[in-house]
């Protein structure tokens, strides 16, 4: 406990806790809390390491000696099956096409609104962010069906879209997953943003600097932390879905990864190991940007937060 | 401006500010805001009030001339006449309490318990974290390795230990809602335990150390000091977990071999997804059930925005 304090409060509080504190006691506690934790992280681990050791086995040796048995051979073929015979490349690319301008447009207009919602008295402010992190909150499946229609009715120029619509068109995906994200973002947004003091923009307001050089130059860069942790959950959450572009988009070809799977499950459904190793290969983008972004995510919401 | 640093900064309101924003500013504001703003009025609430009107209709989607009027005919078939309707309320009920009282309190837990500077915690973190970052797809491929009855994982392990046991565990109406649960337990306790401990990072570790100066134990600290104080995380979590039980569906709609609502699966989200995209097309009678599922969310979403904005409304 007085290990996690952080440098004013401990410079303050020179004398260690009282004898029921954590001070004294921490070794014993502390082995305690590893095997609690550890043991639960094994078991949360378990249904990922199964998934791990069946596709790592060719299914010749499962289907002879059942999936609870020893392996006879593991390899990795089972990946390189499921990479070449399933089309994934061409998958994972209709992911990145998407993923990547929804995430950034969310997260560039959820900041413009949290921008306007935090730093400017104005009198709708309250109503806007209301109508925002509601319109997060409304079920997929209520707007599904006048989506659909509003999509076949909205032309895009061929070069956007060969259907000339926004449906059945990667645009139209992205459209969607930023309107009906920026609700949460700018919900995170807005809040970490009002703990950056006003006199900031004030300041520059004061040396006449535009409006537009304090939200990129000033507001923009201190929300850094707060990104990092946006980006990450955004990015899961947008490459992971496969609701919208079920319904949205109606050429197979065009789908991201996620349907992609469900076709290579309708083709090999006999062959869960080669299944599995379709799925573990869909699963890495999100890792890496987990993996990748873990640092600022955990450090950003601690330096974040500090300065509330 | 010194009238500004001495306001306190919870009233906005208050403060008699000048305003100097010039014509490029209110340019540059108008359009960086507009668009958002036209974006989610039209492809989020635009639809969601367009459902509610078509909640009062029959119609097979196909041709909008075929949009009948029919008043509160589909509501009243849904509360009498639609054997799936009570089932489904029971479950998205059943799948509300079991998050509160489960997942949810096991991922606060888990992040208090995280909340120290012990080593591994980033292992234990991530481990357990590891599930929300799965795509639906592979969290409900490796659910069906797990309950598959014939060579699954966990059919394996029981007739291990006690042979001639053969469960059914996604395909027995008793117990396939109990199974699914497990699996998106899995998921939920990594998300609470990241906003909870995102909430914990920010906490101020003087009051901790107050209450321990008190002689306050590790329980009291926690129930009387930690928890109150993080109202505002607790707010967000009681929120996220009403909403994901409501909306649940991916993951039913995974485990339940992606064909709609199974017997002792059905949710409102599956039941409107079975008659709005599956083949029958039942729009108005779809909208209906959507439309029941919006009023429930918009209490839920009703009670978080008056809880949040209340003390800025003043």
């Amino acid at each position: 406990m007085t290990a996690t304090a952080t440098p004013p409060a401990a410079g303050s509080r020179t004398r260690r806790t009282a004898p029921q504190g954590a001070g004294p006691s921490r070794p014993k506690s502390q082995a305690g809390r590893h095997v609690l934790l550890g043991g639960i992280a094994l078991l949360w681990l378990v249904p990922l390491l199964w998934a791990i050791y069946t596709s790592l086995r060719p299914y010749s040796d499962t289907s002879k000696h059942g999936y609870l048995s020893w392996p006879h051979s593991l390899s990795l073929e089972n990946f390189s099956d499921a990479w070449s015979q399933s089309g994934m490349p061409h998958f994972f690319w209709n992911s990145v096409l998407i993923t990547v301008p929804a995430v950034l447009g969310t997260l560039l207009f959820s900041a413009a609104v949290a921008f306007f919602v935090s730093r400017f008295d104005f009198r709708w402010n309250i109503v806007l962010l209301m109508l925002f992190t509601a319109g997060n909150l409304l079920p997929a499946q209520v707007l599904i069906t006048p989506l659909y229609r509003l999509y076949l009715l909205i032309p895009l120029p061929g070069w956007m879209s060969d259907s000339f619509l926004l449906y059945n068109s990667v645009w139209g995906i992205i459209f969607i997953h930023i309107a009906y994200q920026c609700g949460f973002c700018t919900f995170v947004l807005s809040n970490y943003m009002r703990t950056i003091p006003k006199e900031i923009t004030e300041a520059a307001l004061v040396d006449g600097a535009p409006v537009w050089r304090q939200f990129f130059q000033i507001v923009l860069p201190l929300c850094r932390p707060a990104f990092a942790a946006l980006a990450t959950l955004e990015s899961i959450w947008i490459y992971n879905d496969f609701f919208w572009s079920l319904a949205l988009i109606e050429t197979g070809d065009k789908r991201p990864i996620t349907s992609a799977l469900a076709n290579l499950q309708g083709q090999y459904f006999t062959n869960p190991n080669l299944i599995a190793a379709g799925a573990l290969l869909t699963a890495i983008p999100t890792l890496l940007v987990y993996f990748a972004l873990q640092r600022q995510f955990i450090s950003g919401l601690t330096i974040g937060s500090g300065k509330g | 401006m010194s009238s500004v640093r001495s306001a306190p900064p919870s009233k906005p309101r208050a403060r008699p500010r000048p305003r100097r924003l010039s014509a490029g500013d209110r340019l540059f504001l108008a359009v960086i805001v507009g668009i958002p703003v036209i974006a989610l009025l039209v492809f989020v609430w635009l639809p969601a009030l367009a459902s509610i009107g078509l909640s009062f209709t029959s119609w097979d989607g196909i041709s909008l001339s075929d949009i009948h009027w029919i008043g509160l005919d589909n509501y009243q078939e849904i509360f009498t006449n639609y054997p799936p309707f009570w089932p489904a309320v029971q479950h998205n009920v059943v799948w509300l309490l079991f998050t509160a009282l489960l997942p949810t309190p096991f991922g606060i837990f888990l992040a208090y318990q995280l909340d120290r500077k012990i080593r591994f915690t980033r292992i234990y973190q991530t481990a357990i974290f590891l599930p929300m970052v799965l795509s639906l797809a592979v969290v409900g491929f490796i659910w069906e390795i797990i309950y598959n009855p014939d060579n699954g994982l966990l059919n394996g392990i029981l007739n291990g230990v006690a042979p001639g046991h053969h469960i059914d565990w996604l395909g027995d109406p008793n117990l396939n809602l109990w199974a699914v649960l497990v699996a998106s337990a899995w998921r939920h306790t990594g998300y609470i335990m990241i906003l909870y401990l995102a909430g914990l990072k920010g906490f101020d570790p003087a009051l901790k150390e107050a209450a321990s100066l008190d002689g306050a134990n590790e329980r009291q600290t926690f129930l009387r000091v930690v928890f109150p104080a993080l109202k505002p995380v607790n707010i967000i979590i009681l929120v996220v977990t009403v909403m994901e039980s409501l909306r649940a569906f991916d993951i039913v709609y995974v485990l339940g071999g992606g064909v709609g609502s199974k017997p002792g699966m059905e949710l409102l989200s599956l039941l409107i997804t079975d008659n709005i995209i599956g083949e029958s097309s039942h729009i108005g009678y779809g909208s209906a059930l959507a439309v029941v599922l919006l009023v429930v969310s918009l209490l839920a979403i009703g009670t978080f925005l008056v809880q949040t904005f209340r003390k800025e409304d003043q």
